[in-house]
């Protein structure tokens, strides 16, 4: 019965293992709703920030702030990787990670370097190993991530960007699609894409307190610190929703090992039994 | 009566969004009552109150630590920000970011340690389960 026992004992450590999975997979179903619910609670300010710059863009044709304008060479990009602090999420990170680092390798092999600010711990695990030079990151941004403690990376990259070290910034992250799909992302920061409200002329202009500079220079770091912020809101509703579902694939396969286990343990059992039996009927017979 | 629409949206959260008669909130050069149909004006805003007369006469305050306030004609929009936010503030913040990622690559010996000590730990794990075989196979 020694082969019995093991299996009994390998039963009882799937089945534990099961209950964590279980766990976690519960734990993070509730937390992608919250997430959700501020990813919902933050829209209506991205929305209002790109109606004013959009009527800014409308109204203002004499003065073009610098993160505006697309830079003629390019010799220094700047990226801003958000990950997740954790890991048991899939491959969530590693998506996201492969896309990032060929698009740094695309940059790289044209001559142009490449700064990094890091939110997040997988990502800073990640590209600390790697010849990338880090400038800023920030780690451990809990459940509720709130814009202040994004803002220091931010400006790190909007000095450099204004500064001019870089001439490019990038923003990697994974985007919420649904519970299901979660789409690895890299967005164009700066200089800002033209969009289609972003464009065109008018022939009113705004008053301005105190001048036009100060205001756009504000309202544009503002938004970007408003984009940057909706993608580690986006991020972190995607890393619940891909552990989610690992966790859920974990827990059927424990539960599909505990039934080929079981089934291995009682044919053990029955053989066991078996040979008992035969064993004993011998031993009568040679009686 | 005229009233117009005012939207104030934090980067967190909706803070208010309705019609008011009057809108009174502390730009950078003062003061500003804003009536409907007031000339387009963008202006930065300071800490401070921000009160709105409601269309039944009964006045509402709003906290906001900073902020844009725009005004078309017929809508008033505040962007309030959530953190206290000044330029020494905002700067100490960055330098803090920058060293985080500092100690993060100073730890890179700690990373090297790491990795050792797990290559050393898989050969340890290897040689006991060698052991045990030869402890099974000479048990048979």
């Amino acid at each position: 019965m020694a082969g019995a026992r093991e299996i009994r004992t390998k039963i009882k450590s799937v089945n534990n293992t099961r209950k964590v999975t279980r766990a976690l997979e519960m734990v993070s179903a509730s937390k992608i709703r919250k997430a959700q619910d501020l990813m919902r609670a933050s829209r209506p300010y991205s929305r209002a920030m790109r109606q004013v710059i959009g009527h800014l863009a409308h109204a203002n044709v004499e003065y073009k702030h610098p993160f505006l304008v697309e830079r003629e060479t390019i010799k220094r990009v700047g990226y801003v990787i958000i990950s997740t602090d954790r890991g048991l999420c899939g491959g969530l990170n590693t998506n996201l990670f492969r896309k990032a680092i060929s698009d740094i390798r695309t940059w790289q092999d044209k001559g142009v370097e490449v700064d990094l600010v890091c939110i997040g711990q997988k990502a800073v695990q990640l590209f600390r190993r790697l010849k990338v030079n880090m400038v800023g990151s920030v780690t451990h941004l809990g459940e509720r991530p709130q814009i202040a403690q994004l803002i220091g990376v931010i400006k790190v990259m909007l000095d450099a960007y204004s500064g001019g070290q870089i001439d490019r910034l990038q923003l990697v992250y994974n985007d919420f699609v649904n519970t299901m799909t979660q789409r690895s992302t890299i967005d164009q920061l700066l200089p800002l894409p033209p969009s289609s409200d972003l464009a065109g002329t008018h022939a009113w202009d705004y008053l301005y307190e105190p001048d036009p500079e100060t205001v756009l220079e504000h309202v544009l770091t503002r938004y970007i610190e408003s984009l940057v912020y909706q993608a580690v809101l986006e991020n972190l509703a995607s890393e619940h929703a891909a552990r989610m579902v690992a966790m859920k694939a974990a827990s059927d396969n424990a539960t599909k090992a505990i039934g080929s286990l079981t089934l291995v343990y009682n044919k053990a059992r029955q053989a066991a039994i078996t040979q008992e039996i035969s064993e004993i009927v011998g031993g009568a017979a040679a009686v | 009566m005229s009233t117009i629409r005012c939207d104030i949206v934090s980067a967190e959260q909706e803070i208010f969004y309705g019609s008011a008669q009057m809108v009174i909130a502390s730009g950078e050069a003062g003061e500003l009552g804003i009536a409907p149909r007031h000339a387009p004006l963008i202006t930065r805003l300071k800490p401070g109150q921000v009160r709105l007369l409601l269309e039944n006469g009964e006045e509402q305050f709003f906290y906001v630590s900073g902020g844009i306030l725009e005004v078309q004609p017929s809508v008033v929009t505040i962007l309030a920000d959530t953190a206290i936010r000044a330029k020494d503030l905002d700067e100490s913040a960055a330098l803090k970011a920058k060293d985080e990622a500092e100690r993060a690559l100073a730890n890179r010996a700690d990373a090297m340690e790491i990795a050792q000590a797990q290559a050393q730990l898989a050969q340890a794990v290897a040689q006991l389960q060698a052991l045990e075989k030869l402890r099974r196979s000479l048990k048979h």
